[in-house]
Formats: C-alpha cells, structure tokens, sequence
C-alpha cells in the first residue's frame, strides 16, 4: 500500500496524508493491547481512526517530540510525545510508511512563523462582531479600577503609550503619583530589559501595593539615583508602613553571579527605605529538567512504590512548587498583616515575578479565585506584563532553553491551593487543565506570543479568537460544585500551611498528571463532535441513570476514576500464567467513550 | 472498685488542655477508672471532654518546679496564687492525636501521670470500659455479632451440595483460634478434620471462606503445614484439598510467604505443600510483610506524618523508607491476584501464610472485596469483617495493644488490621461508586480496633469471647453501626452497586497516602472535612430527585 498525498477541500480539513487501516496500530499504554486503523495526517491535526470508528486527534502544535524507534517484527514503532504529557505508540507496518509520516511530521511541526499557527485558520463559526465581543470580556482598565486605582496616591501614566520605555510591558502602566517622568525613564534605564517597577496589585483595604520589576543593572557598584527615589515613591505611597519590601525571587547564589555581567540586585544601603530579601526560587533551566525527570518516572511502567517515591523526590518538582507557593504566601503575609508594599523582581521579571506576583494575588484576592477573575488574573500578570508564552512554551521553532514549564508550574500551585481550599475556588481542575491545554495548542490568540507588543503587531485581535470567550461560553463546565461563595468573607486571605502543602502536593499533584496523561479530553479538533452528537442522540434512551452517574461524577471531581468502575481489568502480560513476578500483573483500562 | 488503687488523684482544677482544632482551654480535669474527664465550668462548651484512657499510647511528663520553693515560703498572701511548679503531659492517643495538659503543681502532675499510665496498660479483660458501658439504646439481650457460621451457611444455598457445616471444633480442641463451626467440603467427615488440623499450625485446617458463584470456585484459607524438615506427610490432609479441586484440575495455593521463608519454617517444623504430595495444586509464594515489620513501618510513617518542621526536602525518603505504601501495593496485588484466579481462570484458591492468622486473612478479605459485591454494602462489609477477623480468629488484643507512639518494646504488635482498611481505602477511592459504605467508616474502624466502648475487638479468639463473657457482657460495634442513624452516617451516597468485580489499579501513582486517617489532626484536614459535607450534601440532594424519579417510572 503506497502512501498517497491528497488535499481535498472539506470545510476545516485539507488531508496530507493517509495510512489504510491495516497498516497502523495503536498500542494501549498500560498493556500490549492494540488497536489498528487509519492514520490521518491534515494540514493542523494527526488523527488516528480505529476500526470501531473511535477517533484519536492530536493537534500537531501539541506535538513535543517524534520519534522513530528502531524496527520490530511488529513494524516501525513511531512515539509521539505531547506537550499535555500525553504519549501516544503507533507501529506502522511498513518502514517506508512510517519513515513518510515521520518526515512530514517533523517538517508540520516545526512552525517558523506566526501566520503558521493554528490560531490563524481557526475558525469556530462566528461572526466578526462575535469575536471582537469576545476579546473584550475582559478589560484590565476596569480591573485596575476594580482594585480601587487610580487614587490618591496611584496614578495611570502614559510614557509606555508607544512602547518606547519598555517593549515589553503594556502601553498602560501604573505608578505612584510622585514618579515623575524622568524618574521614570532613569529607573528604566537602570533595569534589565528596561522593566521598570510598576504597579501589579492593589491591597485596597491597607493601601499597600505589590509591584513588580526586573533586576536592577548595579553591578559591584553601580547606583542610580532615579530607580531611588521610584523606590522611595513606592514606599511613600503607603502611610501604613516606613519601608517597602524588595522581594528577590532568586537564590542568592544565582543573584551575586549576575553582578558579574553588570546585573544583580539591589543594596540596602543605596536605598533608603527597603527590606531585602531573597526567596530562593530556581531558574528555567532547573525548571525545565525537574518537570523532565517527574514525566520519566510518572510514565514509566511497573516500577515499585518505593522506586516512585524516589524518583519523585529527586525530580524535585514538588520541592519547586513548594518553593513558588511558600513565596507567594510570604509576600500575601507582607502585605495583609504588615500593610506594607512589596516590590517582587527575578532576572527578567517574567517568569518567577509573575508566578510570586499572580499567586499572591489568588491569595489576597477572593475575586481571582471566581473563574472570569481568575482569566483576568492570567491577562493582567501573565499576558500583558509579557511571560514570553511563544517561546517557553515552544510554539515557534526557537532556541530551545528558552523553553520552560514555568506556566504550567504556575497552574500547578494554584490546583495546589484548589485542594487545600476546595470551597475557595469557583473553578474546577478542569479549567486549569483547559488553560494548559490550550498553551499549547495555539488555537486562540491570547496565549501566543511574547508580549503585548508583538500581539499587535500580529494583529492577533482582528485575526484570531479569544480564549476567554470560548471558556466563558461553557463555564458551567468548569464550575466546582464544592465552592461556596461565602467562604470569600470569611476567609478573604487564604493561608496555605507551607508543610502540609507539600504533603498534599505529593498526594495530589500525581492525580494531576495522570489525569492529564491519560484523560486529556481531545475537544480540540473539529472531527470531535462526531461522537458527541451520536452521544446526544441515543441519551434520551439510557438517561436518567447515565445522567445521575455523569452528574455526580462532576460534582465529585473525579471523573475519570468514576468510569474505572468497569474500566480497570488487571491482565497478566503472559497468557502462560508465570504469576510470580509482580511485573506481570497490570493494569488496562477499557475506554469508554463516556469518558470523552 | 479496684481502679481507685492506681488513682493518687482524682481532681485536678485549673489545667489547660491543648488539642488539635480547639484553642487551649482551662478547666477541671478528672480521672477515672475508664477515662480523662475534662470539664471547663464556665466555659461555653457544655459537654466535657472524654478520653478513653485505653486509647493513650504513650505519655510523656516534665515538670517544672522554678521558684517553687521560695514561694513555699513567702508570706501568706501569696497563697492565693496558683502554685508555681506546674507539669506538662503530653498524651500521645492510639487514634494519632496528641493532647496536651498543663497542670498546675508538680505532685498533682506526677500523680495523675502515673494513674494514666496503670490505667491505660491494664490487661486484665473483663476490666476493660466494654464491661462497663450500657448505652441507653442497645440491650444486651440483643443479638452478639451479626450473623453466625451456621447463618451464613444458611443463607448460601448454592452451595449446599458441595459443602457441609462442621461442628467439629464446638468445644475449640481441634483449633482454639476457630470459631465453633466451619464449613467444610461435604465428602469429608470431622475424623478425617480432626487428623488435617494436627497437621496444620493451631489446628486451622482449609476451611471456605468464599464461594464464586459465576465459576463456582472457592477461595479457603488455613495456616501452614507441619512437614517438618523430614517432609512429613498427611492423608487427610490432602484429601481435604483434594475435595475442594474435586472435578477440576487445578487449584492454586497462595504463600503469604517468600519461597525461601516457607523453606526455612520447615527447620522449625512448618513448612509448605509440596507438589509431589498435592497433585493439582500449584503454590504460588507473594510476601507479605506481618508482625515486626509491619509495626515499624507504621511508626515510621507516623514519625514522618508528624514532622511539622520546614525542612520537609526530604519527606518524600520518609515516605519511603517507612515502606507503608508498598505493603499496601503488595496486598492489593496479592489479593488480585486470588481473586484473578478465581474469576479469570475459574480455579480454587487456598490462602495461607504460616499461622493463617494476620496476612491470610488480609488478603482473602481483600480479594473478597474484589469480587463480591455483597460483601461491598455497609452490612456486608462489616459481616465480612465478623467473619474474616473476629470469627476467624485475628489476635485483635495482641495485634493492637500498641500503636505508633509507644515505646513499650513491641511483642506481638502489629497493624495488619490498619493495613487492611488502608487497602480498603484505595479501593473506594479508585472506585468511588463501588463501596457501599464511607471513609467515615473506615476511620472509625481504625479508632476502634484499638480502644472502644465495644466489645468487637477484644480478646484474641472466639475462644478467649466466650471464657470472658464478652459476648455476655458487652455490646457489639457492628450492631451499633448498623442502627438507623449511624448507617445514614457511614453509608456512601454515591454508592451505586455493581455486580462487576473491581479491579484495583496497584501501579504507584494510584496508590495514595491515606490522608483522612494519618493526617486527620492537621490544620487542613479541616478544609478537608468542611468540603467533603458539602460535597455530600450536594449529592444527596441531587441524589434524591432523581431516586424519586427512577421510582416513578418503576411505579
């Protein structure tokens, strides 16, 4: 069976290639089960249809790695492995085949430019009118103002309307009253990348602000007279307290090195009212290997529970969570109980800054935990202070060690405090996992891109979709039956014990990434609601039980354990019945197609 | 009453008790033969505070007596003022809480140490508070226990043909561990049992613990044979299997044991089935930790649970190196793999280890569990329960005389009971619509093994029940959980039953620490606790239309 390019004009699917069916297998990842059927590769997804019609898609900027291993007598066994952890075995027949989809994988997934991505040729059936409604549901002016600013002491300043101070950061920026222009240009001129300390949140009840900035250029000795007196404006700004915290979110260590290269962190005696502190939080790099190690030892296959433990604890990821989270709750101390303003900074101030910056405020803030507070919350310290989505989160071909989890890492801690809290949030794990999902997916604008700037330049609000739309459209789905409104007033600040945070990180997060392996919900692709309808279809016949099962399955939050009921069979991997070794009994799950 | 001997003093006023949840507080603290009574007069909290002195495990003193003396001796104005020495004990419960008392004087403290510490180690049965305890809504004419041998076998009538009940131990000389009647293959006549049981440890020879209907297979459990080293032989013994396996080829005998510990019991005169003498009988050996081990991997997992400090980097080694988790991981695979035997392959199992008292009984519970949905509802749990470890002979006293804290040095201890609702656990969690009844249960259970108003768990068999009266004379836990409003508390409501065995997932991520039991006087276990009310609340209020609707349409 040779292998046939084709582009048909169907409404959203051009096909690139196709496998027949007998020639491409899946294999089950926790049994030498499989299943054959067709391989489809189109323009934007990889979709595998299996005899009995049940659909696999993967979209291919959800595609982290390809990789061929080396030929069996089964066939060439091809490893997809997904950017939502999910890891996906094919066996192709014949070495020719394989070695086709192989390259055209690899040529789709590498996108170079922008316009390749998918968000560009997205397109959800809606009018312009719809869309431009959709990207403004959420307006951080009106969230500014929510927070009780511009005040007295806080004021809109307009030296960014052109992106020329900062091009990183968004064109309204606020800072204190008494910063006058040219206290601000100096001080920008003082920090890394220019991203002077701006303000990122307003604890109206105490006045105190949380401001965020990246590192100062000081050198061994270098000061700078205006980034002082943006400083000594920012404590002024606050009557309830004498000093500001500088928060440093890098282990010293990492801090001192810096001052080699001209940068580094600021000194006490330069500046008149300020507290330092370092908080120890790693870097990408570190980052980048910990989430590598968790998968290994999440995805490996029968190891033993003290093995798991283990390699657990040395990846290290949980230990990085804590580290996030204990931050988060010593700059939520600060500013609650010591009414006192904090400056958060890292290097750059886009990674860590935002983690510390954004969970302080969950913290703070009962609004950020509702679900549309917690969108404005990921626009406002994610999205326009420039996280540099495209390239952590790898959606052009780029240098990869500037790829980090550092979002995801984000996403984490806040399920994290969903578990510790759970009637404090109005979410569910499933807008967490969506969120995640569609970091990567490059469906909808919001999330591409480095910064505000280059959204524009990409005219992303003309030419693509909103993600807030689409989530807010459904949000019923992501609604914790657990939340109770009420729990906001009497407990306003949330206070998550440092300890058994990571007790509960440990019981928890590996819920967290096996249900994301192993049950991501593909509602990607168009081709999805093919059984969906047939779902709805024959529901009027096996309702109501169905629907008490599927409800009280939401509202326990565990879904996908629910359907293990019938779904988990323990299968000897030898029919010749060698019981003694604990290796051969496993675990298989019967997919139903409830699940999805 | 006896008890006033070990009490020096009964009344202390003003000492603060700190416990977990509740702010220090200041009242009156009495001792007596069963318990700490703490009261705060003027406090708003009207009940008293009530701890079963049964259920300390540990108490640890220190005594401060600064300036004690000058005070002695100061003016007599000064007397009004409490006394300056003072003590602290910290109680360490078998439940896993930890009290505190501050109290002022340092004789009061020292005496009420030492009464606490006589009272709380008394062995002496029928001194026990169950003697004791008459709750206004139980009789003790009621019914002990909720169903005997000869119930159960009643109620089985597929079974009938095949199997007989045997009287044969009604005077507990052939096995003083059994119950008075067991049930037997219907071809064997009590002598023949009465020569099998001088060939198996403590006289417990195969008995039925579980027929499967759908293949008409049995799981049986008994302890080890006594080949000896000179590989001794028993006729009726092997008749015994063999009429179990009658008509079908193959049967499989689960070790608890490693083969190489099953060859060294031989030196000591057990030792295992060889396959020359059981024909149709395959061993199979899984290990299962028990005793010693066990107990120390439950003080370690405690030690770690409790370590409040904030260099927790290395929780996740103590996690580990406490090898709690794996023994749960083991004993869900063993289980499984009975209950794979009997429904997959259609073969009979025989369950032992070497005395067939402790992992035996875990893993035939377990596999129960797996494959019987009877044994899934609250009432079937529990008479699984009577059945597999009161009836069956489980040294409760023995196995639950300590726990985590103590420092006594360890004889017989062991929480393979814990290790048995740890494992039950896991399994509601991965199946959380299969169970009939609730963590609640569970956790309850675990208070209740090791010092109750109850009856259920003392003593260390049937035997030893009926000697000291306790079926006489104390009330039964699982009648008492069964009561209208107790069964509301303890039932699941998302159960929803299902015929299917479950099979439980033993890879490690799905293994997960029983939180609700091992850290249940955190801070968070609060949330916990608050969230899972509302979570009930929501589903039995969606429950209920829709129950109300199914039932419509069956009208």
């Amino acid at each position: 069976m040779a292998l046939h390019v084709y582009f048909c004009v169907s409404p959203c699917i051009v096909f690139v290639h196709h496998v027949r069916s007998e020639q491409v297998r899946m294999l089950d990842r926790f049994s030498n089960k499989s299943t054959s059927g067709t391989l489809h590769l189109t323009a934007t997804h990889l979709i595998f249809v299996e005899s009995n019609a049940a659909v696999t898609t993967i979209l291919h900027h959800h595609i982290a790695s390809v990789e061929k291993l080396s030929l069996t007598t089964n066939g060439c066994p091809l490893v997809i492995q997904c950017r939502n952890f999910r890891v996906v075995h094919f066996v192709v027949q014949k070495e020719r085949d394989c070695h086709d989809i192989y390259s055209s994988l690899l040529r789709l997934l590498r996108p170079v430019s922008y316009e390749e991505l998918y968000a560009f040729s997205y397109n959800p059936k809606q009018n312009d009118q719809q869309r431009e409604e959709g990207w403004q549901l959420i307006d951080l002016g009106a969230e500014f103002e929510r927070m009780g600013v511009p005040c007295d002491q806080w004021q809109l300043t307009d030296v960014n309307r052109d992106y020329k101070i900062c091009d990183t950061y968004p064109r309204d920026l606020y800072v204190p009253i008494t910063a006058s222009k040219p206290i601000i240009v100096g001080s920008s001129k003082f920090r890394s990348k220019g991203r002077f300390p701006v303000l990122t949140y307003f604890y109206q009840e105490k006045k105190a602000a949380v401001c965020r900035c990246s590192q100062p250029l000081s050198g061994f000795s270098a000061r700078c007279l205006e980034d002082e007196s943006m400083l000594q404006a920012i404590s002024k700004a606050n009557h309830n307290s004498r000093f500001v915290y500088v928060m440093d979110t890098r282990p010293k260590l990492n801090a001192m090195a810096n001052r080699a290269a001209g940068k580094g962190y600021e000194n006490e005696d330069n500046y008149s009212n300020i507290r330092f502190q370092f908080v120890g939080i790693e870097n990408i790099h570190v980052m980048r290997s910990s989430l590598q190690k968790l998968l290994e030892v999440v995805g490996s296959r029968s190891l033993s529970a003290s093995d798991y433990l283990l390699g657990l604890e040395s990846s290290g990821w949980l230990r990085h969570v804590k580290a996030v989270v204990d931050a988060a709750i010593c700059l939520t101390k600060a500013v609650t109980v010591e009414g006192a303003s904090v400056l958060v900074h890292c290097s750059d101030g886009w990674d860590r800054t935002a983690q510390v910056c954004s969970l302080g405020a969950l913290l703070m803030d009962p609004y950020y935990r509702t679900i549309k507070g917690f969108m404005v919350l990921i626009e406002k310290d994610w999205i326009s202070f420039g996280h540099k989505f495209a390239d952590r989160c790898d959606q052009l071909d780029g240098d990869p060690k500037e790829v980090s989890p550092v979002f995801t890492q984000f996403l984490d801690c806040v399920w994290q405090l969903t578990e510790q809290f759970p009637q404090a949030f109005e979410f569910s794990e499933w807008l967490l996992l969506q969120i995640h999902e569609h970091v990567h997916s490059c469906q909808y604008g919001n999330l591409l891109a480095n910064n505000q700037r280059q959204r524009e330049e990409l005219q992303l609000k003309d030419r693509t979709h909103s993600l807030w739309a689409f989530l807010l459209s459904e949000q019923q789905n992501y609604v914790n039956p657990a939340y109770c409104p009420g729990h906001a007033e009497t407990h306003p600040v949330l206070e998550p014990s440092t300890f058994h945070i990571f007790v509960l990180l440990f019981l928890t997060s590996l819920n967290l990434y096996l249900d994301i392996v192993s049950h991501m919900k593909p509602t990607i692709c168009p081709q999805e609601t093919v059984p969906s309808r047939l779902f709805n279809e024959v529901l009027d016949t096996i309702c109501p039980s169905l629907l008490s099962t599927i409800n009280r399955c939401l509202i326990n939050g565990t879904v996908p354990s629910c359907f293990k009921h019938e779904a988990v069979q323990p299968l000897f991997k030898n029919s010749d019945l060698d019981l003694t070794v604990l290796s051969n009994f496993n675990c298989h799950s019967y997919q139903t197609f409830l699940r999805k | 009453m006896e008890f006033s001997e070990h009490i020096k003093t009964a009344n202390v006023e003003d000492v603060v008790l700190r416990r977990p949840f509740y702010q220090p507080t200041k009242g009156t603290l009495c001792v007596t033969g069963h318990h700490l009574i703490f009261s705060n007069r003027g406090g708003d909290s009207a009940r008293p505070f009530l701890l079963l002195l049964r259920n300390i495990d540990a108490i640890e003193k220190s005594v401060e007596n600064l300036l004690g003396y000058s005070r002695l001796f100061s003016s007599t104005g000064q007397s009004q003022r409490p006394s300056v020495s003072s003590g602290t004990i910290t109680l360490k419960c078998k439940d896993l809480c930890v009290l505190q008392l501050d109290i002022p004087g340092m004789e009061e403290c020292l005496n009420i140490a030492s009464s606490i510490e006589s009272l709380s180690s008394l062995e002496t049965v029928s001194e026990m508070y169950p003697f004791f305890y008459r709750p206004p809504f139980l009789s003790l004419q009621d019914q002990w226990g909720l169903s005997s041998t000869e119930q159960h076998y009643a109620q089985m009538k597929e079974i009938h043909d095949g199997w007989r009940v045997s009287q044969v131990n009604r005077d507990y000389s052939v096995s003083p561990s059994y119950p008075p009647a067991v049930i037997v293959p219907h071809s064997i006549d009590d002598e023949t049992l009465v020569k099998a049981a001088r060939f198996r440890q403590g006289g417990r020879f195969p008995v039925l613990c579980y027929y499967h209907r759908e293949t008409g297979t049995v799981i049986m459990r008994s302890s080890q044979p006594l080949s000896g080293a000179n590989r001794k032989r028993c006729r009726e013994d092997e008749l015994l299997l063999q009429a179990v396996i009658d008509g079908s080829e193959l049967g499989y005998i689960i070790d608890t044991r490693s083969s190489q510990q099953a060859q060294q019991a031989r030196m000591t005169g057990g030792g295992f089935e060889s396959k020359s003498c059981y024909r149709g009988w395959k061993r199979l050996h899984r290990q299962l930790e028990k005793g010693k081990v066990l107990q120390e991997s439950l003080i370690k997992l405690v030690e770690a649970c409790g370590d409040q400090s904030h260099s927790v980097d290395r929780w996740l080694s103590k996690l580990e190196n406490s090898k709690w988790l794996s023994h749960v991981q083991t004993a869900l695979s063993t289980a499984g793999l009975v209950a794979e035997c009997v429904e997959r392959d259609g073969h009979s199992v025989l369950v032992h280890g070497s005395e067939g008292t402790d992992t035996s009984l875990l893993v035939s519970s377990l596999a129960q569990l797996i494959l019987d949905p009877d044994s899934r509802t609250l009432a079937g749990f529990l008479g699984l329960l009577e059945r597999e470890w009161v009836q069956a002979g489980h040294p409760f006293q023995q196995r639950c005389a300590h726990s985590a804290y103590s420092h006594v040095r360890l004889r017989h201890e062991a929480p393979v009971f814990v290790l048995l609702l740890d494992c039950v656990w896991q399994l509601a969690r991965q199946f959380p619509l299969a169970m009939g009844f609730s963590e609640p249960l569970l956790l309850r259970l675990a208070k209740e093994v090791y010092a109750s108003d109850y009856g259920t768990f003392l003593c260390n068999s049937d035997q030893e029940r009926c000697v000291t009266g306790v079926k006489e004379r104390t009330h039964c836990l699982f009648q008492s959980l069964l009561r209208a409003n107790e069964r509301q508390h303890y039932s699941n409501p998302l159960y929803e039953r299902t015929e299917l065995a479950i099979w439980p997932s033993i890879q490690p991520p799905s293994l997960q620490l029983w939180k609700g039991l091992f850290l249940q006087w955190t801070d968070d276990a609060l949330h916990l606790v608050e969230a899972q009310k509302v979570i009930q609340n929501l589903v039995s209020q969606c429950h209920r239309p829709l129950n109300e609707k199914v039932e419509n349409t069956d009208g």
